[in-house]
């Protein structure tokens, strides 16, 4: 396995990102189907608190994609602990953003009464699209979070090459990216007029 | 431990390819039982079996099978066929198996993904076996699992309770696999090939395994969303497939606000290029046999290097002619039709460049070569009834009847299993280290051409009679009457066909053990995994056959003269 130059792993990584693009696409298609179908879709969010928090879920990420950065260009420079430490702030983004996103979900579960399966407002794929999408991206999170923590653990023990750290920072790059179309497409769009 | 190591769970590339075809010969084996027991029924509905009472107590009780019974068959017998034996064998088994080789790599790029993606596969058949044995059975959709009925659970028959999230769950999996796959084929080609080796140097069988992994990469990432989001319909009360003031089984279903044809969709535009991921491996490997056995170049490398990646991109925009139906509008089907008859473009390229490859060849009929050349016949018988179908207006009557089964069986099912066989033969002394028995494999060659044309000729009259598709029984079906010869003379052929198969598992187990050994290259073949040294330097393309003033009358990639 000696021969796996991280060249390799970037390109690999790249088309993985190419694939889950495909896959994220696929429900973005949906969405947009779904509310093109039912001209009634409901806008039910108030601009506070509910889009309000997802705005600072926008800033975490935002600044998570920085602190990411920072950490490659620490591992460039072959400073490993201060590479760490940018990983960890990273992944302490990562969960603040599920936490945060697990409360929401929480509210429109239990307060709000939206299920995948129905709502207050009428048409029920409201529910099932908005769970579908943001339940997809919230399970890259958490998969992003687990795979920088190997990374951190294995850089802080000195392990682990700069091209390791710039391919798990492609990945969390890209699910940034993708939450840039759903807080748009998914909240902004759905503001209480 | 190191038993384990070095024969399950390797991470050898050679171990992963023969894996993938074992699990492929499983696959298939299976799955040809089951096509005769659905062919049995067909000309025999009211027979009282014993032993289907024995092996499906609900679906057959007292022997006699039931309707659902049939569809649940015919429901695996294509979902193996398609995804679990045209899908690993020629890509995952023999191009994990020849690529690092053939490009001068140690391996594949990514090892340990390499085992995961067969280990995956491998969970994902069990899966779908698994759909015999939980309550209800297998399901009933058809390899394409069309909703409603598949998004609604148990109400919509038996087996479309559990069997059909055991389905669904195996085709997520299978998706997961392929990506995996995808994404080490893709990065092998383009990061390991060894010195010398540029792109256009490649053998025509990489060019295929590279073009399908990306058709792969782009196709399986849709599939695997859209089953995600048929689970959820089912399990989680949502609607994306479901509309408004469906009745199944008398009752009125809760749902509303999503299509169908939104899961039809998703699905071809998979399932249309999903047909170029069985195929494409399978024109890689007749290129490179052809040419080794007419003792020539390929005709047109370039050409077909081109034709390859534009079957790739026009599959992706004709999915389209599998919904005229659907109710699309007139201009949709128009572009769909225009699109779908311009494969028939690069197509036709490859055909003519096939013959050109033999014209005036010093042909060798080696049983490779025979299946080589079968493939090219049968590509064409199943290519021009395509062109039938995707005109709009033809389709509207040839949908849903024996004339698609028969199209389809043709072009994908015979050619890619033809390409199989022909690989099978080419590759066996390399990666058995003995010989098949030649008089054997073209006794299997002759006995096989015969025996699928005779079963799927008569298909295309049954559908030209109106003969619909996935129907257990068609006593009722009066303008059938005349067709109970047809009928019978398709299944006769399918138990030919099926048994002249014991010849090729024979000749194949024997020579395994018993067979002559062979030399390190007995084709006389220029590509790499016919020399000893591990990364030679290349100096030339794969063709190089027939040339003036050479010692012998090819000249091996790696050498400098
Ligand atoms: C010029 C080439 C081709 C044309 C014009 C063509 C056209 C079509 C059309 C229009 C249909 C839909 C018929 C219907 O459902 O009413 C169809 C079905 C099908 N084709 Fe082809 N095809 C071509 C090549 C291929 C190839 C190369 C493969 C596989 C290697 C293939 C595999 C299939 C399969 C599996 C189906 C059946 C799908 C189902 O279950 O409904 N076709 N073809
Ligand atoms: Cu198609």
């Amino acid at each position: 396995m000696t021969h796996v130059h991280t060249q390799s792993k970037q390109l690999g990584m790249w088309l993985f990102l190419i694939s889950d693009t495909l896959t994220f696409s696929t429900f973005l298609v949906c969405y947009a189907y779904a509310r093109l179908a039912n001209p009634n879709w409901p806008t039910p969010f108030e601009f506070s608190p509910g889009v309000l928090t997802a705005m600072l879920m926008t800033l975490i990420l935002l600044t998570s994609s920085l602190t990411m950065v920072f950490a490659v260009q620490s591992m460039r420079d072959g400073e490993r602990p201060v590479a760490t430490r940018w990983l960890a702030a990273t992944i302490l983004c990562g969960i603040a953003f599920i936490v945060l996103h697990a409360t929401e979900w929480r509210h429109l579960w239990q307060i709000e009464k939206v299920a995948t399966s129905g709502n207050p407002w009428g048409v029920p794929l409201f529910g099932a699209t908005f769970f579908a999408l943001t339940g997809l991206h919230m399970l890259h999170v958490a998969g992003g979070v687990i795979y920088l923590s190997v990374i951190a653990i294995a850089v802080a023990r000195g392990k682990f090459s700069t091209e390791d750290v710039e391919t798990s920072g492609l990945y969390w790059h890209f699910v940034d990216l993708v939450w840039m179309f759903i807080f748009p497409l998914v909240y902004l769009m759905s503001v209480k007029a | 431990m190191t038993w384990l190591r070095t024969h399950v769970f390797s991470t050898d590339h050679k171990v992963i390819g023969k894996q993938y075809i074992s699990l492929a010969f499983f696959s298939v084996a299976l799955g040809i039982m089951l096509s005769l027991i659905m062919r049995f029924h067909l000309i025999r509905p009211d027979a009282k079996i014993g032993w289907f009472a024995l092996l499906w107590p609900t679906g057959a009780t007292g022997g006699i099978m039931t309707p659902e019974l049939y569809l649940s068959l015919m429901t695996i017998h294509g979902t193996l066929m398609v995804f679990f034996v045209l899908t690993t064998a020629p890509q995952g088994g023999f191009g994990n198996y020849f690529l690092p080789l053939q490009i001068g790599a140690p391996d594949m790029a990514f090892p340990v993904l390499n085992m995961l993606s067969f280990w995956t596969t491998f969970l994902a058949l069990l899966t779908l076996l698994a759909a015999f044995f939980v309550e209800g059975g297998a399901p009933l959709g058809g390899w394409t699992a069309y909703p409603p009925l598949s998004a609604l659970g148990q109400i919509a028959g038996p087996g479309q309770g559990l069997g059909m999230d055991c389905w669904i769950v195996s085709i997520a999996l299978f998706s997961i696999a392929s990506l995996m796959g995808a994404i080490n084929f893709i990065t092998t080609v383009l990061d390991m090939r060894t010195q010398g080796m540029d792109l256009m140097r490649m053998p025509l069988t990489c060019w295929g395994w590279f073009i399908t992994a990306i058709i792969s990469l782009l196709a399986f990432g849709v599939l695997l969303a859209a089953g995600l989001l048929l689970l959820m319909d089912r399990n989680l009360g949502t609607s994306f497939f479901l509309p408004a003031g469906l009745v199944v089984s008398d009752q009125l279903q809760n749902h509303s606000g999503g299509s169908p044809i939104l899961w039809q969709h998703l699905f071809w535009f998979f399932g249309h290029p999903e047909v170029y991921i069985a195929i494409l491996p399978g024109m890689g490997i007749v290129s490179t046999v052809l040419s080794v056995f007419s003792r020539k170049p390929i005709f047109g490398y370039k050409a077909m290097v081109f034709a390859m990646f534009a079957i790739a991109l026009l599959g992706f925009l004709v999915w389209g002619h599998h919904m005229f139906i659907s109710g699309m509008s007139p201009y949709s089907a128009m572009t769909f039709s225009v699109l779908t008859l311009a494969v028939g473009v690069p197509s036709a390229i490859k055909t003519f460049n096939w013959l050109g490859t033999i014209w005036g060849g010093d042909l060798h009929f080696t049983p490779a070569m025979l299946f080589a050349l079968g493939f090219v016949s049968v590509f064409v018988s199943g290519g021009l009834t395509g062109l039938f179908l995707g005109q709009p207006a033809i389709d509207l009557y040839f949908h849903d009847t024996y004339f698609v089964v028969g199209h389809f069986h043709m072009i994908m099912g015979v050619a890619a299993i033809f390409a199989m066989f022909s690989a099978m033969y080419y590759w066996f002394p390399k990666m058995h280290g003995r010989m098949m028995n030649a008089p054997l494999g073209h006794v299997h060659f002759y006995l096989t051409f015969l025996g699928v044309y005779a079963i799927f000729i008569p298909m295309h009259f049954l559908g030209i009679m109106g003969a619909p598709r996935r129907y257990s029984d068609f006593k009722e079906l009066e303008f059938l009457a005349d067709a109970g010869v047809l009928q019978k003379f398709t299944t006769h052929s399918a138990y030919f066909t099926a048994a002249v198969q014991l010849i090729f598992f024979g000749n194949y187990f024997y020579a395994k053990r018993r067979g002559p050994a062979a030399e390190v290259n007995p084709w006389r073949a220029t590509t790499l995994e016919w020399q000893p040294s591990s990364r030679p330097e290349v100096h030339r393309g794969p063709d190089v056959y027939s040339l003036p003033g050479a010692r012998e009358d090819f000249v091996m990639q790696q050498d400098k003269k």
